[in-house]
């Protein structure tokens, strides 16, 4: 992006590229990995595992297809279970993608150019695996179709006054934007890989999908400002994305559902676990394929930081939920505090707390913010208590509401495991295919953080 | 710019000059075209700030696209809603009235954003005259640099003031890293 060029590189602090590198190195360096760099052993042995556990998805949701959702551990009153649990926590992975691509990029932070690519890819697969669990618990999958608004012979329309339809729309649009985010901001790098090619249908093939792209002023001109269109409207969107997926819970009347902090505090939650899954993810990749020159300990540490500050609003959102059952005075809210704490889910809820909220506060000392050991391992933790988050506020309100009578306790079966590991293989399946097929990194924006790309001075003098 | 508008012009689609910056290329740029050259073009390996000033172009008009396809994605979402939820399929709940404007908002939000947002794309990609997989500029084999670490400048022939031999020498005049014919 131009826009990021006003950016003094030379800093006081880590620089967003190391030392020394030219044009050519940068486009070597990233090109190479996707165009002659062999296939490892170690990539071979990762696929057929990753690939087996999609593999293991497609069974479970082939075997689902044909007995109905009776073999997951929903019931009445847990009617949601593991798929919404899921859903929810695979969305939200997804907005940390679009919070580096839009969100930062609005903001001029270019730190983000060197990591925005595979967080955009992330946040596609991510939400595609999200889809899945809304899709499979229809019941009837087949019929997915009726949720969208079209003419037909039973002359119905969908409720457009549901938090449900709501999300049917929030969702898909969060999906076909990220797409074309990401798209456009890989039309520049097609043609760079195409023009390097050497074997003529690989160059083919990334020829077609760069269009024809040269590089015009004229082009580079409207693209610029198609990219920053695209990121102003990818920024509300992503805002409402999980907002909307809130009002699915906050709209109803189960206690620990009906609240009005939900939409900030499930946003909060979602780039939380996203920037988990981008350390996660980016501090195995950057040492494997070699990229430290350009994932710096910079672009860690910040994405710790952004960590702390947002788990620090999900902390804000739990003591409020806390203080709310205690200041409301209704005895079925408070009901629903006691039974965090001392009904038969306590475990989870102690287990929430120490991941979401007490592990993660050692990102304050710098010593953890700069070890990648330890970092992975919080992202991790983090990740594990952003899934228990969403168990807890599913399941747990729902195991016991307003009757006695209704109360009732929720175990998942080995369905609902296989069909939730699955969803990680088939995530992994397509990250590990992505980062040999496409450049992870987006070698064009990190070319405008040289300073030879600056050309003020020149354009001054001209003027 | 489309190839159209260049073409059949005769053999020589136009000339051009390699440059090794970003600062020389913009330089060289504005210098063509306060020299009166009206149809030339600028490559680059990265999009770099007033260049497209530098050759003479401030047509923009993917914001435009951008807010038609808003308006249209939010006007036609917020039609849909009220055509289903009052005229052709009412469902009246506690006598609430059909007309819920608020619970329309957010499908009209989200429509309105996925509207713009392939408008932006769409627009941007048919606008540039894409996708064109063949443009005479490839022709020269060096161009395969201009998405790597070079800097182009195009005149075409098709330039009223184009003139082999004397455009040349002005180009080498920009001190280019070489010059090289454009055949069409």
């Amino acid at each position: 992006m131009a826009t990021n060029t006003q950016i003094p590189v030379a800093d006081r602090r880590v620089p967003v590229i190391a030392p020394g590198h030219t044009f050519s190195t940068i486009t070597e360096k990233i090109s190479n990995i996707v165009l002659s760099r062999p296939v490892s052993l170690g990539w071979i042995v990762g696929f057929l595992i990753v690939f087996s556990m999609m593999n293991m998805l497609m069974m479970a949701l082939g075997y689902l297809f044909i007995k109905g959702t009776g073999i997951w551990g929903i019931n009445i009153p847990i009617g949601w279970g593991f798929a919404i649990v899921n859903f929810v926590w695979w969305i939200g992975i997804g907005h940390a993608g679009t919070l580096i691509s839009a969100i930062l990029c609005l903001l001029r932070q270019s730190w983000r150019n060197s990591i925005n690519r595979f967080a955009e890819a992330m946040t596609l697969f991510a939400v595609a695996c999200a889809g899945i669990f809304p899709l499979a618990h229809t019941g009837r999958p087949w019929l997915a179709y009726w949720l969208f608004p079209y003419p037909n012979t039973m002359n119905y329309w969908p409720n457009f006054r549901s938090p449900l339809v709501w999300d049917v729309f929030a969702v898909s649009t969060y999906f076909i934007i990220s797409l074309v985010f990401w798209f456009v901001g890989l039309i520049p790098d097609l043609a760079t890989l195409r023009d390097r090619a050497e074997n003529p249908w690989v160059r083919r093939i990334y020829g077609l999908l760069a269009m024809g792209w040269r590089g015009s002023a004229r082009h580079w001109h409207r693209y610029d400002t198609a990219y920053l269109l695209l990121a102003g409207l990818a920024t509300p969107l992503v805002l409402s994305v999980h907002t909307v997926v809130s009002f699915d819970f906050a709209v109803g009347i189960v206690p620990g559902w009906h609240t009005t902090i939900f939409p900030p505090y499930f946003v909060a939650g979602a780039i939380y676990s996203g920037f988990a899954m981008v350390l996660c993810l980016a501090i195995p990749i950057r040492k494997i394929y070699g990229l430290q020159d350009f994932i710096t300990m910079r672009h860690l540490e910040n994405a710790a930081k952004v960590m702390l500050a947002t788990g620090l609003i999900v902390a804000y959102g739990y003591g409020m939920e806390a203080f709310m059952g205690w200041y409301s005075g209704n005895k079925f809210d408070s009901f629903l505090l006691w039974n965090r704490l001392h009904g038969p889910y306590r475990l989870t809820y102690m287990a929430l707390l120490a991941c979401n909220i007490f592990i993660p506060q050692v990102l304050w000392l710098k010593k953890f913010r700069v070890s990648t050991g330890w970092l992975w391992l919080i992202s991790f933790v983090v990740l594990v208590g952003m899934w228990l988050e969403r168990f807890i506020i599913v399941v747990v309100s729902l195991s016991r509401d307003f009757l006695t009578s209704s109360f009732g306790m929720y175990y998942p079966t080995k369905w609902d495991w296989m069909t939730f590991a699955g969803t990680i293989g088939m995530f992994l399946t397509a990250m590990w295919l992505f980062v040999r097929i496409l450049p992870m990194i987006s070698i064009f924006e990190l070319r405008t953080l040289l300073p030879e790309s600056q050309v003020h001075e020149a354009a001054e003098v001209k003027q | 710019m489309t190839m159209g508008d260049f073409s059949g012009n005769g053999p020589i689609y136009g000339l051009m000059a390699e440059f090794d910056s970003a600062k020389d290329l913009v330089a060289a740029a504005h210098k063509t075209h306060e020299a009166g050259y009206q149809k030339i073009d600028a490559y680059s390996p990265f999009p770099i700030e007033g260049l497209a000033e530098a050759i003479g172009f401030h047509e923009n008009s993917v914001p435009l696209v951008v807010l038609i396809g808003g308006l249209i994605g939010g006007i036609s979402a917020y039609a849909l809603q009220y055509w289903v939820a009052v005229i052709t399929y009412p469902v009246n709940v506690g006598g609430r009235p059909l007309h819920s404007w608020p619970s329309f908002i957010i499908v009209t939000f989200e429509l309105t954003i996925l509207f713009a947002g392939l408008s932006a794309a769409i627009g941007m990609i048919a606008l540039n005259g894409l996708p064109m997989p063949y443009h005479p500029v490839f022709n020269v084999p060096e161009f395969a640099k201009a998405s790597e670490n070079k800097f182009f400048l195009v005149v075409f022939s098709s330039d009223p003031k184009y003139d082999a031999a004397r455009t040349r020498s002005f180009l080498s005049g920009l001190a280019p890293r070489m010059i090289a014919e454009v055949p069409s």
